[in-house]
């Protein structure tokens, strides 16, 4: 295989043509190619397979992430607890700055290098086609961010059992969060891959995730607070679809039946039905919003 | 290796490629056009990745409008625009797209080795790309076209931005490919005399349509005319020729005989030595590749 082995290498050290070999072994299609492009995607997201550089910051995020949960179990089986200070379904809501830092500094990562440097046009002139890229890239960064919002709930849990709380009163609101979790980061990685494919300039697009969501939280926020004024609580209750953090607590809220965060949570079958739906739709969208862009990217 | 059968088409009202009928052979052929020619529109139809609006188009025997994907596996291509993330290596780049053409990691990693060292980069490849010469991401461009072993490579405008000793590696490079790895090669260029140096057939298109499709030896072969050229005054050898019938046109210092006539050489022969004059050489004239753009070259089928 390499020169250094080939057993007719000259006294002189030059490398001796050993001429051009083709190649007979497996072509494994585009099935292989879209999982591979997820693992690629799924580690990049956690600065695998990239520079040393680009591992410090997401392992930090998912570091802040897991400590707080990790402190949580330690006090309450230390001091005795009867139940979490912080439950499962509040966790990602509380954590809300450091996913979308993480969304932020991983989305145009995933989504923006392909288009800076035009690189796309070499995935579709193999055999993947524009829906598998898209479908991988997408899967890959949901997937790790629902690692970031999994993994701490998960520790919480074991925590909480290790703090001798009863599986019985842990497990519903612990299944609700991870349920919650999935949701989030489908809705997250939808947003972050949209907005970092509008923006491929480097810089650009991570100003631009944390941006869009920041804003979207304080519209949220000001809204809600506006609607609670006038007394329409039905207006604040919707007013949580403004932002993702707040939708997936009312998905959580309404059909999963936990907790809200929220001063006025969604009520009623309705407007969980209209939680669930945008949720779906924003999935759906942002799918769809990638396939013409790439469609662009093609030349 | 690629046929195309009235193969149109069209952006709305503007017309890119208009019923476009082509037979490639294996081998190095040159697609010649200039920009906005329709070579592009033609390269991504060939790779299944946009529809043709009419007509039909076959590469390596399978049909580009059912077949892309396999189509895609087989054929490698390397686009005129930089495509390189300048942050990996060259190693960690060509393993990636081997990957992304269906090739299981380990074959990825030996095949990169392989081709890398056959587009002429060695030391190199370690390191992150964006401090890369222009030649040497071009060799890389080649490389990442290469690496899944295809029948076919589509190489659009290779000799971009190089400089002539570059141009003259890069061609070099594309000879090779075309006659010691046997994978077929179509490669766009606005420059005739690279494609007459390592192509073996032509097909030049302009503005959408079949200029001229041919083989090099056919636009390159020998003419009835010679040009002779002789240590004196040719004036009196022109006359002189003209008096005993002989076609001559006057070149400069050289005189073209028309020797459609074989016995015309012996009137040369006979004209120099008759007027003292030193026959210097007699050369056979061949065909140069930009008369097809005067029209005048034979062999090829005009469409």
């Amino acid at each position: 295989m390499s020169e250094t082995t080939t057993p007719t290498a000259g006294p002189t050290g030059a490398i001796h043509d050993i001429g051009y070999r083709h190649y007979d072994g497996p072509r494994l299609g585009a099935a292989y190619i879209a999982r591979s492009l997820y693992v690629d995607t799924l580690r990049g997201a956690f600065g695998l397979g990239r520079s040393a550089k680009s591992k410090i910051m997401p392992f930090v995020l998912l570091g802040v992430m897991v400590i707080p949960a990790v402190t949580i179990g330690i006090v309450t089986g230390y001091f005795g607890f009867a139940e979490l200070p912080l439950g499962y379904t509040r966790y990602s809501f509380t954590m809300q700055v450091v996913i979308t830092i993480f969304l932020g500094s991983q989305a145009p990562a995933a989504m923006s290098r392909d288009l800076r440097f035009r690189v796309a046009p070499l995935y579709f002139s193999r055999p993947l086609s524009r829906q598998q890229y898209v479908q991988a890239k997408f899967a890959g960064m949901s997937t790790a961010l629902f690692i970031l919002v999994g993994l701490p709930i998960t520790l919480l849990f074991l925590s909480a059992l290790l703090a001798d709380l009863t599986l019985e009163d842990q497990l519903p609101d612990y299944l609700r969060a991870m349920g919650g979790a999935v949701v989030l980061a489908l809705v997250l990685a939808g947003i972050g891959l949209v907005v970092a494919a509008m923006t491929p300039r480097r810089g650009l697009g991570v100003a631009a995730v944390v941006g869009v969501l920041l804003v979207l939280s304080g519209i949220q926020v000001t809204v809600r607070a506006m609607a609670e004024e006038f007394g329409s609580d039905t207006f604040a209750g919707y007013a949580g679809l403004l932002s993702p953090f707040t939708l997936i607590d009312g998905i959580q809220a309404g059909p999963l039946g936990a907790d809200s965060v929220m001063g006025t949570p969604p009520e009623g079958a309705a407007m969980a039905t209209v939680f669930c739906l945008v949720a779906v739709g924003l999935v759906a969208g942002a799918y769809a919003v990638l396939l013409v862009r790439y469609r662009k990217a093609l030349s | 290796m690629i046929t195309t059968e009235g193969l149109t088409k069209r952006y709305g009202r503007v017309t890119a490629l208009e019923s476009l009928s082509i037979d490639v052979q294996a081998g190095v052929t040159g697609l010649v056009g200039a920009n906005g020619a329709g070579k592009s529109t033609l390269l991504k139809i060939l790779l299944g990745l946009l529809p043709a609006t009419e007509g039909a188009a076959h590469v390596l025997d399978m049909d580009v409008r059912t077949d892309g994907p396999a189509i895609r596996e087989r054929v490698g291509y390397m686009p005129e625009h930089d495509c390189l993330p300048p942050d990996v290596t060259a190693t960690e780049f060509c393993v990636h797209m081997a990957r992304m053409s269906g090739l299981p990691a380990t074959a990825a990693r030996e095949r990169t080795a392989d081709v890398l060292r056959h587009v002429g980069l060695y030391e190199e490849r370690y390191r992150p790309m964006g401090g890369y010469s222009t030649g040497m991401k071009q060799r890389v461009k080649l490389a990442q076209a290469l690496v899944h072993d295809p029948g076919l490579v589509l190489l659009d405008e290779p000799t971009n931005g190089l400089d002539p000793a570059g141009r003259d590696d890069m061609l070099g490079l594309i000879r090779r490919i075309g006659a010691e790895f046997g994978i077929s090669v179509l490669v766009t260029s606005h420059l005739l005399g690279e494609l007459e140096r390592i192509c073996d057939g032509i097909v030049v298109i302009d503005g959408g349509t079949l200029l001229q499709h041919s083989t090099t030896a056919s636009v390159t072969a020998e003419t009835a005319v010679v040009a002779v050229e002789v240590d004196g005054d040719p004036t009196a050898l022109a006359a002189r020729l003209g008096a005993h019938g002989v076609g001559v046109q006057r070149r400069g210092g050289l005189l073209h005989v028309d020797v459609t006539d074989p016995a015309s050489y012996d009137v040369v022969r006979d004209a120099v030595s008759e007027l003292g004059l030193g026959l210097v050489r007699m050369e056979q004239q061949r065909h140069r590749m930009t008369e097809i753009f005067t029209g005048s070259a034979p062999g090829g089928e005009h469409v």
